[in-house]
């Protein structure tokens, strides 16, 4: 692929005792979606969660990497509280407030058979940037 | 690991000496093969822990340490309030207070293994483990209050075990000065339906077998004998604790510039004991104690009924239960003068040794029971607080094996499937509500926990007493 391609996706690396989340996308706010996936992708397989119903999130930090744990955050304590899981994002960011709506579905553990629960995402690892390609990268290490 | 500033003190404990804004030594307990296969960022995050205000004496990392969030995992640090001290929030880590309970059972291997199968069943019905499920307790705020405020004593003052239960807890089941009112509605909300719950991860209940005794006569005063059965419980604060430390990261990591502090890098988020923010982190985090402590009993209250229906003459006593992601106020001699301050344990036991007034009348003379988990298909090991570790770490060990493997890795090495079998072939029944969650706390992706109990044990942080090898695990 050639390096100037925008790529836009998910995926996860390794820490030694937790896991890494990255999403990729020609946008930060496409990057901070694709972090949403790949966070749900560690509690199981995102096409397995149904965008049905949505909710509303917003929240603010003083720069992007704080906010980009903040979002995670705010989607754990959705899951946690709302016993959903979500599989599509829609991210607005404006002078460092974030505007979201996330998709999903009550969780069920016969069909979504969840792995782990994430305790928190964390400051570990953490970074919002873009790639010389123009790519925008935003990662960071999860607790589970 | 070959930190180029790394120097070896003694056979078991290395150092490095302050360079740059360590105010103090950098010190890790281990043997040759452990240093060796450590992960080099554990001495960056110990030598980052060496420089924050009011730090006393050394920045510890016990035999098990790994990579961490701004502290190792096997981190020990201990702060002067009057000096500077901060409390950090990175310190404790997202699981407050997760720690492990052992409970001695009278029964043997003959008794339980007939009917292992029966137990692990029960088990896994009346036991909430995994992702999404739910305890049989629901509160309101209110409730929750009394929770966060009460611990292990709430739960036994509503019938969820005895008062005997209390003396074996560390605080004696609560610790004070938690205050509900710092704890956030968001974290109370997120706590509301998950009270006696085991969680997921590396948490489990696990019945299990003495195999081995190190220590005869401290095995008799803690009620171990060989071929007994006992059976221990490693889980923690649930979503509360995570909600508590995550909110207070981020409120100390904003706020720490304007207490002066420069930080070495976010995870190490931390204020000033005596600012604003320390005080209420402290006050929410000891709620988070609290409510792990209260977390534990019930599970205890939950396994006893379940033994009670298969061997109603059995009796389930306690034996300790300890916290590894604390901080404390405690009284320990800073240059031959008692000193209050405030420990920082990050994946790290409490080790008090013989003669501490915070250990129960019958225990005084022997020294804290130190709890050691392993994985579902190795073992566990129960040691002895030693006098040498007040001195050596403020009376703090080991508190695991600890994972040599991602969790990426593991999943991709074993299938769940083949782990259960196989162990099932060596006679542990796993019980777990996903597969893919087996695979990647196989036994095979983390350390020989063998070798961080030797270290630990050599190194004087604690003393075997016994070893105790599962039969039934149920994971979360």
């Amino acid at each position: 692929m050639s390096k100037k391609v925008k790529k836009r996706g998910w995926e996860h690396f390794p820490h030694q005792a937790d896991v890494g989340i990255r999403g990729l996308g020609s946008t930060k706010e496409q990057a901070f979606e694709q972090a949403a996936v790949a966070l749900t992708a560690v509690i199981t397989s995102p096409d397995r969660v149904k965008p049905a119903r949505k909710v509303q999130i917003r929240c603010s930090s003083p720069d992007d990497e704080l906010l980009l744990v903040d979002w995670l955050n705010c989607l754990l304590y959705e899951m946690a509280t709302r016993k959903m899981l979500f599989s599509r994002f829609e991210v607005h960011i404006e002078n460092n407030n974030l505007k979201a709506l996330a998709w999903g579905q009550k969780r069920n553990v016969a069909k979504h058979c969840p792995v782990v629960e994430v305790k928190a995402a964390t400051y570990t690892e953490l970074s919002v940037r873009q790639d010389e390609a123009g790519t925008w990268i935003a990662q960071c290490i999860v607790d589970v | 690991m070959e930190h180029k500033s790394l120097k070896r003190r003694s056979e078991y404990e290395w150092v490095i000496e302050p360079f740059g804004k360590m105010r103090v030594p950098a010190v890790i307990y281990a043997d040759e093969t452990l240093i060796k296969a450590m992960d080099e960022k554990v001495c960056q995050q110990a030598t980052n822990v060496a420089s924050l205000p009011g730090i006393v004496k050394a920045s510890y990392a016990m035999p098990d340490a790994h990579w961490g969030y701004g502290f190792p995992i096997g981190g020990v640090a201990a702060f002067d309030p009057d000096n500077g001290g901060v409390v950090s929030a990175g310190g404790v880590g997202f699981d407050i207070a997760c720690g492990v309970r052992t409970v001695t059972t009278g029964l043997t291997a003959d008794d339980v293994v007939p009917v292992k199968k029966t137990i692990a069943d029960l088990l896994a019905r009346k036991i909430p483990a995994g992702l999404g499920s739910t305890g049989k307790l629901h509160f309101n705020k209110k409730q929750m209050d009394d929770v966060l405020a009460g611990g292990a004593r709430w739960a036994v003052d509503r019938g969820y075990g005895t008062k005997e239960d209390l003396t074996r807890i560390e605080e004696h089941g609560a610790v004070s000065g938690a205050d509900p009112a710092e704890v956030s509605d968001h974290a109370k909300k997120r706590q509301e339906d998950e009270v006696g719950t085991l969680g997921s991860g590396n948490h489990y209940l696990e019945v299990q077998q003495v195999t081995e005794i190190y220590d005869a006569k401290v095995a008799e005063a803690f009620g171990i004998r060989p071929g007994r059965i006992a059976i221990s419980i490693h889980c923690g604060s649930r979503g509360l604790g995570h909600q508590v430390a995550t909110e207070f990261l981020k409120k100390m990591a904003t706020a720490a510039a304007g207490y002066g502090i420069e930080l070495p890098e976010r995870d190490l988020a931390c204020a000033p004991i005596k600012s604003p923010v320390g005080q209420q982190y402290l006050g929410a985090m000891r709620s988070a104690i609290n409510c792990a402590l209260a977390n534990r009993q019930i599970l205890t209250h939950l396994l006893r009924e379940v033994f009670a229906s298969v061997f109603p003459k059995a009796e389930l006593k306690l034996l300790y239960d300890v916290s590894h992601n604390t901080c404390k106020e405690e009284t320990h001699a800073v240059n031959e003068q008692p000193k209050r301050l405030f420990i920082h344990r990050k994946g790290a036991t409490r080790a008090f040794g013989p003669g501490d007034k915070n250990l129960p009348p019958e225990l005084r003379s022997i020294g804290q029971p130190v709890l050691i988990g392993g994985t579902m298909g190795t073992a566990s090991y129960i040691l002895v607080g030693t006098s040498e570790s007040m001195s050596l770490a403020f009376g703090s060990s080991c508190h695991g094996a600890g994972r040599s493997m991602s969790r990426t890795q593991a999943s991709r090495q074993w299938q769940g499937r083949d782990v259960v079998k196989s162990l099932e072939q060596r006679g542990i029944l796993i019980r777990c509500p996903s597969l893919r969650g087996v695979a990647e706390e196989a036994p095979g992706a983390y350390k020989d926990v063998s070798e961080v109990v030797e270290a630990a044990h050599n190194a004087n942080l604690s003393r075997k007493v016994a070893k105790l090898v599962p039969l039934i695990c149920i994971k979360g």
